[in-house]
């Protein structure tokens, strides 16, 4: 563990987030994968815990690990030492109470937007009545401001509004704990900072867990409660986490405005392009 | 344009026009007839010249046997000496119920060896061996096994036409996208849900190619099984018994009914492919 003490960011121990048992806890966590070449180390003693509706963000050069921590969460695949609770409990396997969002969007082509949510709705709500489920669907379709675009097929959606339909599929289930992997990286600026801005409105109003990889600081820091910077690959770990203070609900402008945004922003900068530069860039 | 050369901008003018020619509609309709004349003149010299024995095109609308099949497509004496669409629709019954066989059950197999890794490995070589038998080397095999010609012939329209539909099918199970697969897995939806809503329409495509290479496969080797197996009535058995008394016009006249509805399945089948599984 570093012992730098920069800006205000905290060392990462489990112990000195919470005195209660964490909502989500990572202990130890270590993911080593067979290769022909001998085992790959990708995560080395990861420890993160993590409070009921924070909103977390995980930055890190590509290749540190970031997904495979995220999968861990989701329960795509499992640590090699260490584990991953939801409640104190192992989290063994993927489940609709740790819904993603995933950075292609990974939407049903042959389905229109409603049908795309109302599946997930109806997998998860099997005693709902279809039209509650219904009800639900068209709901989350408000929400992300797509009414008029429910039976719209996904090849005449914009990436905007793909990703749009992808947050709603994701919140209709009201799950615990949302995962975004990179939702908004292939989107244009403007319809990223619309997205942005639409999240953080849906995650004021509904607070469940985020936790989201982004590339981009800005976005962590306008988005975040902390900001989780990730050290190299291999047998990447937490650097360090960043405590992103601003209040909220929060406002694009006004926090750009304040000093520490740049102090907060450099140190971040530092850390990615100085202290853990990536060698081949 | 602003070409100041007068014989080039003579040139680029000439070849627009060439090209808008070529967009428009009726270039479909005026070069496909204009390239069947051609074939049809070049081939009637050719015979009338004497450097190929056929006859010419001129010749099989003017001899009396080919004029009255052409003429008379439905008539009826015998079983064996009928109309050529009558010939033509017992043929396509056959390939109907062979090639329904086929698709049933090699779509099913094909799901199954494509979400069945162990499966996979352990029958696709031989499936890649079967599909490289020529039709006609199963019609010896399906006489020695089913003793009777029809069920023989339906099982070789069968089994020629069932490995592209298994072949395709399990590589459109294969090549479901993982982030398909992962929404699933997330959603945790049911197996019958996934099957319906994420498996099937995305193996579709792969499915319609199979199934569209399958039926040109089925109706070349119903034709191909009918004229080695005689007897059964059919466009493949009045080929060769046309062939047998030498009746040359007789057999043009079948070939262009082979040809016609051969390419009549093809568009069939991919009508219903636009239809069922348009492309996204």
């Amino acid at each position: 563990m570093q012992m730098l003490s920069p800006v205000d960011t905290q060392h990462n121990s489990p112990e000195t987030s919470s005195s209660t048992q964490p909502f989500l806890l990572i202990e130890n966590v270590s993911k080593v994968y067979p290769t022909p070449k001998g085992p790959y180390t990708v995560l080395q003693d990861v420890n993160l815990a993590i409070q009921e509706g924070e909103f977390i963000c995980v930055i890190g050069h590509s290749g540190c690990g970031k997904s495979t921590l995220l999968n861990m969460v989701s329960g795509f695949n499992q640590p090699t030492n260490g584990s991953v609770l939801l409640h104190g409990k192992p989290i063994t396997k993927p489940g609709p109470d740790r819904m993603v969002v995933f950075q292609n969007y990974s939407l049903l082509p042959w389905l229109t937007a409603f049908e795309n949510i109302y599946l997930g709705v109806d997998s998860v709500y099997p005693n709902k009545s279809e039209a509650e489920k219904k009800t639900i669907v068209r709901d989350h379709l408000a929400l992300v401001g797509l009414s008029e675009a429910a039976e719209k097929k996904p090849p005449q959606l914009s990436g905007g509004m793909k990703q749009r339909v992808a947050i709603a599929r994701a919140l209709a289930t009201r799950p615990e704990v949302l995962i975004l992997d990179e939702p908004f990286g292939a989107l244009d600026a403007i319809t990223k900072e619309e997205l942005q801005e639409e999240l953080l409105k849906i995650w004021n109003e509904h607070r469940c867990t985020v936790l989201m990889i982004t590339h981009d600081i800005d976005e962590a820091l306008f988005l975040a409660d902390r900001l989780v910077m990730m050290t190299n690959g291999p047998a990447a770990k937490i650097g360090e986490i960043m405590n992103i203070h601003f209040p909220r609900p929060r406002d694009r402008e006004r926090i750009m405005e304040d000093p520490d945004y740049y102090k907060l922003r450099n140190y971040a900068l530092d850390f990615l392009y100085n202290r853990f530069a990536h060698d081949d860039e | 344009m602003t070409a100041t050369v007068p014989s080039r901008s003579k040139a680029t003018s000439s070849s627009a026009s060439l090209q808008s020619f070529l967009n428009s509609p009726a270039a479909n309709i005026v070069l496909p007839i204009l390239g069947l004349l051609g074939f049809l003149t070049i081939w009637q010299i050719l015979s009338s010249v004497g450097l190929i024995a056929l006859p010419g095109p001129i010749q099989v609308l003017t001899d009396e046997r080919s004029r009255y099949l052409i003429l008379n497509p439905l008539y009826y004496n015998t079983d064996l000496d009928q109309g050529l669409l009558r010939h033509t629709f017992m043929s396509l019954g056959r390939v109907l119920k062979g090639y329904g066989a086929a698709a049933i059950i090699g779509i099913g197999l094909g799901i199954l060896v494509g979400s069945n890794k162990v499966m996979d490995k352990a029958l696709d070589p031989l499936f890649q061996f079967l599909r490289m038998v020529a039709p006609l080397a199963w019609v010896p095999i399906a006489l020695a096994a089913l003793q009777q010609n029809e069920p023989a012939a339906l099982f070789v329209i069968f089994i020629t036409s069932i490995w592209p539909i298994l072949i395709n099918t399990a590589v459109g199970v294969r090549e479901i996208p993982q982030d398909y697969k992962n929404v699933a897995r997330v959603l945790q939806i049911s197996r019958v849900k996934y099957f319906f809503k994420v498996l099937l329409p995305s193996a579709l495509p792969y499915i319609f190619t199979g199934l569209r290479i399958a039926i040109g496969l089925a109706w070349l080797a119903i034709i191909a099984a009918e004229i080695v197996m005689s007897g059964v009535p059919g466009i493949g058995f009045f080929i060769w018994d046309a062939y047998q008394q030498n009746y040359v016009t007789e057999i043009i006249v079948a070939v262009v009914y082979i040809g016609a509805v051969g390419l009549a399945l093809d568009r069939l089948v991919a009508y219903i492919q636009r239809l069922i599984a348009p492309v996204q």
